[in-house]
């Protein structure tokens, strides 16, 4: 499979299928046990990535609790080396971006489950990835706060354009977000169809209710659907 | 704050006065001479009267306290420190921590005192043997505690192992090392108490346990109780302190340092 520069591809399938297991192979976490991951950015030199090309937020916000948001934002720069007013101002704008200004003194646990998860997308965008890699980040929020985190997540990527890989079990928030579906299957655990989605660009709320909307969730749905009868079947 | 607070203060203290008073009668009551048991008046009295004196005991017994304590932090911090960064050296050295832990210090106090030569030294090493292995085991736990995630994270920043300790592993060990610090706390004194009692200093530097000791064999009962009460004092307040440290140091983001009306 291959994934393409500045695509927004979902990987989607159900619990146990190796989603988690991919995403971290891509970002270098793990190791195939076949098969080679051949990763190029565009800012590589001879073969190595530079720290901070590639953002990961994980299904928990996986803050530090001792630190304050600013800290935890702060966190990819302290560790490349470099804390400077440049960096500083880089950390306040990416809080400001995902609407927290106001709030880099909070410590984690004075915040919400959604600010939390704003806190740990902002600390991936923070280093400008090329790679943006999210593991089913939006599973444990109520509804309104996902749509919510949905769309300022759209308005992020549309901004910059970093290549996304989109874990989720969720085909609604697949369609919603995504340029590129591939559904994924367990036992073992493989891609079984690979879609591209054609909806219009900057996605908007509206769409939820659009038809072409509806038909690809209906699509998607059904390829899902395909991978587990498949899967019991066996 | 509250009554929530206040309950926390009243309730104990209302319930000693209660025992106390209760004391008081059955003493005088049932006419028990102050040799057996001596009523809790009698026992401020002597504290009123002997204040002075004890005070220096309890100042020699303090400073053993207090040098074990600081020498259990930084020893033990320092250890569990070590154990973290080599396995090897956790593997063959742990046994070792837990075997000294495991051994009576009455029992190997005689030797310590033997071997090292200056009394406040002898009694430092016997107070710190027992005090500073809360400190390794629960800094040791607390080192290995890192967030999973976190730590793949920082993988994935390129940290070293220094920023990985210093940014991560250390934070999350602060609590695990105080929890250990706290329990430490009593036994240090329990320790130099306890090493006192064997080495049986008299003269100039006498501590507070040979104080007791030797109001024990002058059948100077209420002495010996007022020493006790200065002891067990002595023993909340090394708590109390280090329990606020605690909450000074996680007042911000740990659960147990946070305060319920904050909620």
């Amino acid at each position: 499979m291959d994934i393409r520069r500045g695509e927004f591809l979902s990987l989607l399938g159900p619990s146990g299928c190796g989603k988690t297991t991919l995403l971290r192979i891509i970002a270098g976490l793990s190791e195939p046990t076949s098969g080679i991951r051949r990763l190029s950015l565009a800012t590589e030199r001879s073969g190595q990535i530079a720290a901070g090309r590639i953002g990961f937020v994980f299904q928990d916000p996986t803050l530090m609790p001792w630190g304050t948001v600013l800290d935890n934002v702060l966190l990819p720069f302290r560790i490349a080396g470099g804390v400077g007013p440049a960096e500083r101002k880089r950390v306040s704008a990416e809080i400001g971006a995902v609407g927290l200004a106001g709030f880099e003194r909070a410590y984690p646990r004075q915040l919400s489950g959604g600010m939390r998860m704003r806190v740990s997308i902002a600390r991936a965008l923070v280093t400008d990835p090329e790679l943006l890699l999210l593991d089913e980040p939006f599973a444990a929020l109520d509804e309104i706060t996902r749509m919510a985190l949905n769309d300022d997540l759209l308005r992020l990527w549309d901004k910059r354009r970093p290549t996304v890989v989109f874990v989720t079990h969720s085909v609604f928030e697949s369609v919603y977000l995504s340029t590129r579906i591939a559904v994924m299957r367990s036992r073992p655990g493989r891609i079984v169809a690979d879609l591209p989605v054609d909806l219009p660009q900057p996605r908007e709320r509206t769409l939820r209710t659009m038809p072409s909307y509806a038909a690809i969730c209906m699509t998607i749905s059904q390829h899902l659907a395909a991978a587990m009868s498949d899967e019991t079947s066996k | 704050m509250s009554t929530a607070r206040l309950w926390r203060l009243a309730a104990p203290l209302a319930l000693g006065a209660l025992v106390l008073a209760l004391w008081q009668i059955v003493v005088q009551v049932e006419a028990i001479p102050p040799y057996i048991l001596p009523d809790p008046l009698l026992i401020a009295e002597t504290l009123w009267t002997d204040g002075p004196s004890l005070l220096g005991s309890l100042f020699v017994t303090l400073r053993i306290t207090l040098a074990a304590l600081a020498a259990a932090a930084i020893l033990g911090g320092g250890i569990a420190l070590l154990f973290s960064l080599s396995r090897v050296l956790a593997l063959s050295l742990f046994p070792y921590a837990v075997i000294l832990q495991v051994t009576p210090i009455v029992a190997i106090a005689p030797l310590i005192i033997i071997w090292v030569r200056e009394p406040f030294l002898a009694l430092l090493v016997c107070a710190w043997i027992v005090a500073f292995f809360p400190v390794v085991a629960n800094t040791s736990v607390g080192l290995n505690s890192a967030d999973r995630n976190l730590l793949a994270l920082f993988r994935l920043y390129g940290a070293s192992r220094a920023q990985t300790l210093r940014y991560l592993k250390l934070p999350t060990a602060l609590p695990y090392f105080l929890v250990g610090l706290r329990i430490s706390g009593g036994l240090a004194l329990i320790g130099a108490v306890v090493a006192e009692f064997v080495a049986g200093t008299g003269g100039a530097e006498t501590g507070l346990a040979f104080r007791i000791l030797e109001a024990g064999y002058r059948l100077a009962i209420p002495r010996l109780f007022a020493a006790l009460f200065l002891l067990s004092v002595t023993g909340i307040l090394i708590y109390g302190l280090l329990d606020a440290l605690s909450r000074l140091l996680l007042r911000h983001w740990h659960e147990s340092a946070i305060e319920e009306e904050e909620e």
